[in-house]
């Protein structure tokens, strides 16, 4: 608080999950029922529940909380969002999560430590062509996290070739300078919230 | 009826039948769709988990040029993930000015500009079924679905959370099964209808995945369903291309033919079955597609056509700069 008198106050990590959110994420609402963990369809493989985490997020946990592989295991469903009691904005308090665990490196001790990779490959694509392009992100995430893996995803990569379901090159736009400097100012900028 | 048309990525290529037979059944019905010119990625889930301000950026972009165009007060945006990434970024700018001021700082570097509200993002199944409606649908019925078993699957973003507002219900939606209905097709219970595929978990957890897809599989099955019809290419992915994936993993036997809503109704509509993409499918429909009389195609035979060096299937990055 600049110019204010009294001493500035160190921000919670809850605050700081706050405001890192895009609009009100009401997080501070959370009533603990855990509607969100029943709703879950990846809540049996989290270390935490949805619940659970934002407990861990009002105590302060910061570390236990970035290394956790829930935000990891979001998968962007709304059931969450759909039944919270509270109109809790889960779906993007899991996407600050993750990047606050991408930023503090904290994700690269969860059990998920390869899926900012995938995200990162995916992000490369977007902003070299911009179009995704999904046997450059199949093969070069496989081939550079899971190359065992290669034998056993390429089947079905060939049937996706087979029924024309799958380019062999990527599709480039023509605004890419415009695009890329778009996302170039974006990122100067820094922050959603 | 004329709007701004938003492919997506997955229409491209990999769903490139939803695409086909969305066309295909626009046109009878009157629905006249404009590519938004040089549109770019919506970003999916990857661009969130990574950089929140130039995730909203790139599908702020899309939005811009959307404006631009005549009839661009309505997109219309088949892919479900699309759906909800441009109309999220719509609405999360109209809630929030200082994000909306950021974005539109990004979108000038590009000689672009964005005013939250010009633009109402609309799934392809929200306009057939409110814009159009079940008459004019049933008044193009030639060849009804008689004797065919659906699961209707809408999968999560279509119906959640709504930042335009929704148009069914979130926990149990039935314009999908009225639409169905509509074509002559009988709708089994399918009490998974809103559940999640898992999305682009197959990547990364497959025991998570596969089990999400399992569920699905054998809640049609169980139900009798000689096809899940679907409307949206992430869901027809898991679904149709993991099946065997799924049935190796549990040692299943399922063989559920995963079709997109277009693809039936233009079959109801008299459509050929080659026009509408069908023989795509990693599970064959033809079995399912015996039952209304549906002369199928073969499944498709390779493409044939030189390659040149540049093309074999390893890609590499643009040189760093």
């Amino acid at each position: 608080m600049a110019g204010s008198a009294t001493p500035a106050r160190v921000a919670t990590f809850l605050e700081e999950v706050i405001a890192a959110t895009p609009g009100d994420p009401h997080l501070e609402l959370c009533l603990q029922c855990g509607t969100c963990g029943g709703s879950c369809p990846s809540g049996p493989d989290m270390d935490h529940t949805p619940r659970q985490l934002f407990a861990m997020i009002a105590a302060g946990l910061k570390d236990e909380v970035l290394r956790s592989n829930t935000p990891w295991y979001c998968v962007s469903c709304y059931y969450c969002v759909a039944r919270c009691p509270q109109e809790v904005h889960i779906t993007d308090v899991m996407y600050t999560l993750k990047q606050m665990a991408i930023r503090e490196g904290l994700y690269r001790e969860s059990s998920a430590a390869e899926v900012p990779e995938f995200s990162e490959t995916f992000i490369d694509l977007v902003e070299n062509y911009g179009r995704s392009f999904e046997l450059g992100l199949a093969t070069r995430y496989t081939l550079r996290h899971h190359p065992l893996n290669v034998v056993k995803m390429a089947p079905m990569g060939l049937e996706l070739l087979r029924k024309g379901r799958m380019d062999l090159t990527p599709k480039r736009i023509k605004g890419l300078d415009q695009l890329q400097a778009i996302l170039a100012k974006a990122r100067e900028l820094g922050g959603a919230a | 009826m004329k709007y701004s048309y938003y492919p997506g990525c997955s229409l491209e290529r990999n769903a490139i039948a939803y695409h086909r037979s969305a066309m295909a059944v626009a046109a009878p019905l009157g629905i006249e769709l404009a590519e938004i010119q040089d549109w770019n990625c919506c970003g999916a889930t990857e661009y969130f988990s990574v950089d929140l301000l130039p995730a909203y950026s790139l599908v702020a972009r899309n939005l811009a040029l959307a404006a631009q165009q005549a009839n661009g007060d309505q997109v219309v945006a088949p892919c479900s993930a699309c759906f909800l990434n441009l109309s999220k970024t719509d609405r999360y700018m109209a809630d929030s000015p200082e994000l909306a001021r950021k974005i539109n700082t990004a979108l000038a570097a590009g000689g672009l500009h964005y005013d939250p509200g010009t633009v109402r993002v609309r799934h392809l199944l929200d306009v057939i079924v409110n814009d159009i409606g079940y008459d004019a649908v049933a008044a193009k019925v030639t060849k009804p679905l008689h004797g065919l078993q659906v699961a209707p699957y809408y999968g999560c973003l279509i119906v959640r959370p709504g930042y335009q507002g929704v148009f069914d219900d979130p926990e149990y939606p039935t314009s999908l099964d009225k639409l169905m209905r509509t074509l002559g097709a009988k709708v089994v219970d399918f009490p998974l209808k809103t559940h999640c595929c898992g999305g682009h978990m197959t990547q990364i957890s497959q025991p998570t995945a596969y089990e999400l897809i399992r569920r699905l599989l054998k809640n049609a099955a169980d139900y009798d369903a000689d096809v899940i019809v679907t409307l949206c290419p992430m869901c027809q992915l898991n679904l149709d291309a993991f099946q065997g994936e799924v049935n190796k993993y549990f040692k299943t036997d399922y063989h559920i033919p995963v079709l997109y809503f277009t693809q039936l109704m233009g079959l109801a509509f008299g459509i050929s079955a080659k026009e509408l993409g069908i023989g795509k499918e990693f599970v064959d429909a033809r079995p399912a597609l015996s039952k209304i009389g549906v002369e199928a195609p073969e499944p498709e035979a390779p493409r044939r056509r030189r390659r040149g060096k540049k093309e074999l299937p390893m890609p590499s990055m643009p040189e760093e700069e």
